[in-house]
């Protein structure tokens, strides 16, 4: 168990676009153990999306690695070739997108598209796949899976289509899901059915999931870890209680600040993050959130902050936590 | 904050589609059948539903912007809209009734709406596709500001514009922007600033946050609080996100296949629903605080929402219900009140209250 699944160390990443270098990551640095669930959570543009797809070397052109290490189940990431990323694409990492009604190819029926994956990454034959689609679906909970195997996507419902892609997903069994916004193009109650599905699935198969998301109610629910992302950094990470009970990072106590509260019987005002996000083509050169922080100081603008250790699990980015360190000990 | 004058009223509302098919083969999709509620002067009343329910439909059809198939709307005691098919209401709502006895129907009007779009606005959920590219920002704002001839010179109007700019957070150097040089939030703001050029009273804000990240909407929600404190505006605020409507609205209705199933206070609708339909919306929420989420236990609904084409017959939520026997198939249960301002649409109210606990997040918070 304590072996590391996945460890990144100082992951840099830009898109190299006509209007100038974008930065979309500065130095990310997380790792994962086998069996474990963790929350990526940030607003759009943040580089949650980039740091996972870079996992299964799906940076899209203009984007570039330009430093750092990505070990992953014994591979060296950075250094792989397309065609070692084929065969580890699917057999040890697989991927669930946002969106189930583009990504399913609309002139394959599904099994044909669950079909593809068994064979392209065993050696079954073309009757023995088709028995292990079929499988497949009963395992996500789709009703009468022979007939739905002959269907379409598009005679599938949202939430159908999406239980298809998650059992695209786990066709070889992979040691790690990446979970991209699976649920964000989803209503709620058929949200709730899929991180039911997801949950089942994750005690019966064992696998890690990484859960991308802007909800912090999704990873409430779902995972053990979470870190924040604002501007292409990690600000904070921890286990889901210190993150909801102990934010330390002022933007992670702004994004929960901002969430009306649906249990209590008076609405207090929201408590907003004033300003807009960054711009990542030129970022600014201190911590990259001084400029919407509530509690700015001097060096925030000059300096990125260090890693503050709050606990064994914790820790964030912000000049305050250091400075209370610094001091002698920090409020819990 | 809520007077006691209704601003709006909606009586038996149907908005059918054409979905297909030539003459007596002619299907239609029914997107909105039968709604009844009223909106207090000053007042915020939230509709939720998932996509497809109809909420939209219902805004629109309200200005209409669509023109309603069956029903009847009052603005301020005044008809802008009856089929002449759907019976008076007295002030209690029971039927007038005619001297032999039947229901009487009002005549067939649909009143010339340029005189009301001054006092009824919209704001669009889509901030990207709802402000024309090719227009700045001072004339995507200006241009009701011109049709309603609101402004004798073209100084009043610059001053006007700025004005609204710099009340929605903007500022008069963004006036000759164009649409795509904002951010989601910024554009939204632009948004809001066209509804709120012709000084209406009443604005339907259609998923005016959804598609904005968690930080902005809440400066955005904001926003609408404080426009309503100052300038006594009076919402239909809708959106599948039960949590911002629940913040911002006095009372909320819940939509579920083009009918409203439940309507009541804000929280009484979230501590005590009672229709069993909302009682699994609430309880699929995520909830963000991850104790009650290991805590409260789904109400899970199995399958999917049915095609609007072909609703099912009786109770359209009976294909979901776990409740649901005969006689939500054969008759559709009345839109009654069940509470002291709480409305519901069900035949087993009985049944649901007593078997169901309380829901959980409510009882921690």
């Amino acid at each position: 168990m304590s072996e590391k699944l996945l460890e990144i160390v100082d992951e840099r990443l830009s898109f190299f676009t006509p209007a100038g270098e974008v930065k979309a990551l500065n130095g990310v640095s997380f790792s994962m153990e086998e069996g474990e669930v963790l929350g990526i959570v940030g607003e759009s543009g943040s580089g949650k999306s980039v740091t996972a797809y870079s996992i299964m070397g799906l940076t899209a052109y203009p984007g570039r690695l330009i430093g750092g290490t990505i070990r992953f189940n014994g591979h060296q990431v950075d250094q792989m070739s397309e065609k070692e990323f084929r065969k580890m694409r699917g057999n040890e990492v697989s991927i669930i997108f946002q969106d189930p009604m583009t990504s399913l190819n609309p002139v394959y029926t599904i099994g044909n598209q669950i079909e593809e994956v068994i064979r392209l990454h065993t050696d079954k034959s073309k009757t023995e796949a088709r028995a292990r689609a079929k499988e497949l679906l009963e395992l996500v909970g789709i009703n009468e899976p022979e007939k739905r195997l002959r269907q379409y996507p598009h005679e599938l419902s949202g939430g159908m289509r999406q239980r298809v892609m998650i059992a695209i997903a786990l066709a070889c069994e992979p040691k790690l899901l990446i979970a991209d916004e699976p649920t964000t193009a989803l209503d709620v109650t058929i949200q709730a059915q899929i991180l039911e599905l997801m949950q089942e699935l994750r005690q019966k198969m064992g696998m890690s999931i990484i859960m991308i998301t802007h909800d912090l109610g999704v990873v409430a629910s779902m995972c053990e870890r979470i870190a924040v992302m604002y501007a292409g950094h990690i600000v904070e990470y921890g286990t889901t209680d210190e993150i909801f009970y102990h934010p330390s990072h002022e933007y992670t106590k702004g994004l929960i600040g901002s969430i009306p509260k649906l249990t209590t019987e008076e609405s207090e005002r929201l408590v907003p993050i004033e300003g807009q996000p960054v711009d990542l083509l030129n970022p600014p050169a201190g911590c990259p959130f001084a400029p919407r922080c509530r509690s700015c100081m001097k060096i925030c603008l000059k300096k990125m902050p260090p890693k503050t250790r709050l606990s064994d699990t914790h820790y964030s980015y912000c000049w305050l936590r250091q400075k209370e360190a610094a001091e002698g000990g920090h409020e819990a | 904050m809520s007077g006691e004058r209704n601003l709006i009223e909606v009586q038996h509302l149907q908005q059918y589609f054409p979905g297909g098919g030539r003459g007596a083969k002619r299907r239609w999709v029914q997107a909105v059948d039968d709604v009844s509620f009223f909106i207090r002067k000053g007042e915020t009343l939230g509709l939720v539903g998932e996509s497809g329910c109809g909420k939209t439909t219902v805004g629109r059809t309200m200005l209409r912007l669509y023109e309603p198939t069956d029903g009847r709307i009052l603005y301020d005691g005044e008809v802008i809209y009856d089929s002449g098919k759907c019976p008076l209401q007295n002030a209690d709502g029971t039927p007038v009734l005619d001297e032999a006895g039947k229901p009487q129907c009002g005549p067939k009007t649909a009143v010339d709406m340029l005189p009301f779009r001054r006092k009824m606005q919209i704001v669009f959920q889509d901030p990207y596709a709802s402000l024309d590219p090719r227009m700045t920002i001072g004339d995507i704002v200006g241009e009701s500001i011109d049709i309603h001839k609101l402004c004798s010179s073209k100084q009043e109007r610059r001053d006007r514009i700025i004005s609204l700019l710099e009340r929605v957070g903007l500022n008069s150097e963004h006036a000759n922007r164009y649409p795509h040089e904002f951010s989601g939030g910024q554009r939204q703001r632009v948004g809001i600033a066209r509804a709120l050029a012709v000084r209406p009273e009443f604005i339907v804000c259609d998923e005016p946050v959804s598609a904005l990240d968690v930080s902005i909407q809440a400066q955005v929600v904001n926003m609408f609080e404080d426009l309503q404190r100052e300038l006594g505006l009076t919402y239909l605020f809708i959106a599948h996100d039960l949590s911002v409507v629940k913040h911002i609205s006095n009372r909320i209705g819940v939509m579920y296949l083009g009918k409203l199933v439940e309507l009541a206070d804000s929280f009484e609708l979230i501590a005590h629903s009672v229709h069993p339909y909302t009682r699994s919306l609430i309880s699929a929420i995520p909830v963000a605080d991850p104790q009650v989420a290991r805590a409260s236990k789904r109400i899970p609904l199995q399958g999917d929402v049915p095609s609007p084409l072909n609703p099912p017959s009786g109770c359209r939520f009976r294909t979901r219900c776990p409740y649901a026997d005969e006689q939500c198939a054969a008759e559709v249960p009345a839109f009654r009140e069940v509470g002291p301002g709480h409305w519901a649409a069900c035949h087993h109210l009985d049944k649901v209250e007593g078997e169901m606990s309380p829901l959980l997040p409510v009882t921690m918070g």
